[in-house]
């Protein structure tokens, strides 16, 4: 019921004072509200949830936390096996 | 998808797993709030990747298994009338009135219809003016800037066969009836991320400094759990109290300003009934006296109605994360997400139905 997903701005138009989008979301594509995103343009990534995008992605950040947590990744096959066995990703 | 796909990366997950593990020396109990956490550390098994003594407690982080009793029922009594159209996120359905549910009020002839978006509903008011139509606005505060926006388009335009059925509830004051409890045994917690989104960080460093509890704000993909439980565990070991913020992809520290300044036009803040837990001051939305005309409560005539749970279901303790759902009698017996005896068992987010359906062959845990 919270959950958001990433969706990518297709295009932007104003209907009736209102800034509403098409944003994909991999193969699907939905028209979203975007109202609370003024500053988001076409090719950038919201958060939508129930028809509203609520953030921007913050691609930098997305891109850091990313390379940060692959460092650790690249790490782990170096040292070879985990010591605890998983089931993922599902 | 991009921004999805990379944060399920198996391989990081086990390595943060692995880092979890090293940094971890005695046990700990992390409540992650957001039943959307919930439903992806059960999903990909999260908690069995967790050394030994790192217990995981969910959270009242689902609305809908939060929507008090009363208002199910309101809702069914509003759907039955003939002149009213429900419309409802489709969550709702099922989740068990005193007597009946949303589901069976349909296959009974009521007009309910599901929504994707608040704005559907306002679209439905538009096109059928002859008809009553009541969208039941539950959510926390991920959801709230959305009724809020529907509510302001339906006062905008006059539409005057629109109103809400208003039953919203916030993170922060439920994290701090939570804390203040004397059985209270969780000693950090996983933020809700989307709720932050909206809301900023602002109210959870009041609920640290308070309480000397460690917080941070995390996603919804399992590294972004696995990190935020690294990063609290880290926390923990060094007898460090803070808040930080894992999910900074999404979450900025002030939040939203324009979704938090249209919610704070349409609602105020009220004392709110939460399912299974009771009543927590100053821990919902109401709408605001100018928006009485759009307030379901208010248009129509709606005795309160006081309802029972049944008394086998034990979500009070599960939502404090004070049991777990497999200590529950009924649980995969006589309730099962076809059959809910219980909110938590109806949404997909709701800690009973995460584990009904990722682990119902798994002994007790
Ligand atoms: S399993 Fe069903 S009856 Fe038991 S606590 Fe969960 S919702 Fe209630």
């Amino acid at each position: 019921m919270c959950l958001a997903i990433p969706g990518k701005i297709l295009s932007k138009e104003n209907i009736a004072g209102v800034d509403v989008g098409r944003v994909q979301f991999g193969a699907i594509t939905r028209q979203v509200a975007l109202g609370f995103v003024p500053e988001a343009e076409v090719g950038d990534y919201v958060m939508v949830h129930v028809g509203f995008a609520i953030s921007k992605v913050d691609a930098e950040e997305a891109q850091r936390t990313y390379e940060i947590l692959e460092q650790l990744g690249a790490l782990e096959e170096e040292l070879g096996e985990p010591a605890i066995p998983a089931r993922l990703p599902s | 998808m991009k921004y999805l796909d990379e944060y399920r990366d198996g391989r990081i997950a086990r390595a943060l797993a692995t880092e979890i593990a090293q940094a971890c020396t005695r046990p700990w109990v992390l409540m992650e709030i957001c039943g959307g956490q919930t439903h992806t550390i059960m999903r990909y098994g999260l908690d069995d990747l967790l050394p030994k003594g790192l217990e995981l407690v969910h959270g009242p982080g689902c609305p809908v298994c939060v929507t008090p009793l009363e208002t199910i029922d309101k809702a069914i009594a509003l759907a039955a009338r003939p002149d009213v159209t429900l419309v409802s996120y489709g969550d709702m359905l099922r989740v068990p009135g005193s007597n009946s549910d949303l589901f069976r009020a349909k296959a009974q002839g009521a007009d309910v219809r599901i929504a994707y978006t608040p704005i559907e509903a306002v679209k439905i008011a538009r096109r059928l003016p002859e008809r009553k139509v009541v969208f039941l606005a539950i959510g926390f505060e991920t959801t709230a800037p959305a009724n809020a926006m529907a509510t302001w388009m339906a006062r905008q335009e006059e539409l005057a066969n629109f109103s809400m059925l208003v039953s919203h509830v916030l993170v922060p004051p439920a994290i701090r009836a939570l804390l203040a409890s004397p059985d209270n045994r969780v000693q950090a917690f996983i933020a809700p991320g989307h709720v932050c989104t909206v809301m900023g960080c602002e109210e959870y460093e009041g609920l640290v400094r308070d309480f000397r509890v460690p917080i941070v704000v995390g996603g919804f993909e399992p590294v972004d759990i696995l990190q935020a439980v690294l990063m609290l565990v880290k926390q923990l070991e060094a007898g460090q109290v803070k808040l930080e913020n894992q999910y900074v992809r999404s979450v900025s520290y002030q939040g939203n300003r324009f979704a938090q300044e249209l919610m704070a036009q349409v609602f105020e803040i009220a004392d709110q009934k939460w399912r299974g837990i009771g009543m927590i001051p100053a821990s919902g939305l109401r709408l605001r006296e100018e928006y009485a005309a759009y307030d379901a409560n208010k248009v129509f005539d709606l005795k309160l109605i006081t309802a029972e749970e049944p008394a086998e279901c034990i979500s009070a303790q599960v939502l404090r994360g004070l049991r777990k759902p497999t200590d529950c009698a009924a649980f995969g017996m006589r309730c099962t997400p076809e059959n809910p005896l219980g909110a938590p068992m109806v949404s997909s987010e709701g800690a009973c139905a995460a584990y009904y359906r990722y682990r119902r062959h798994a002994p007790a845990v």
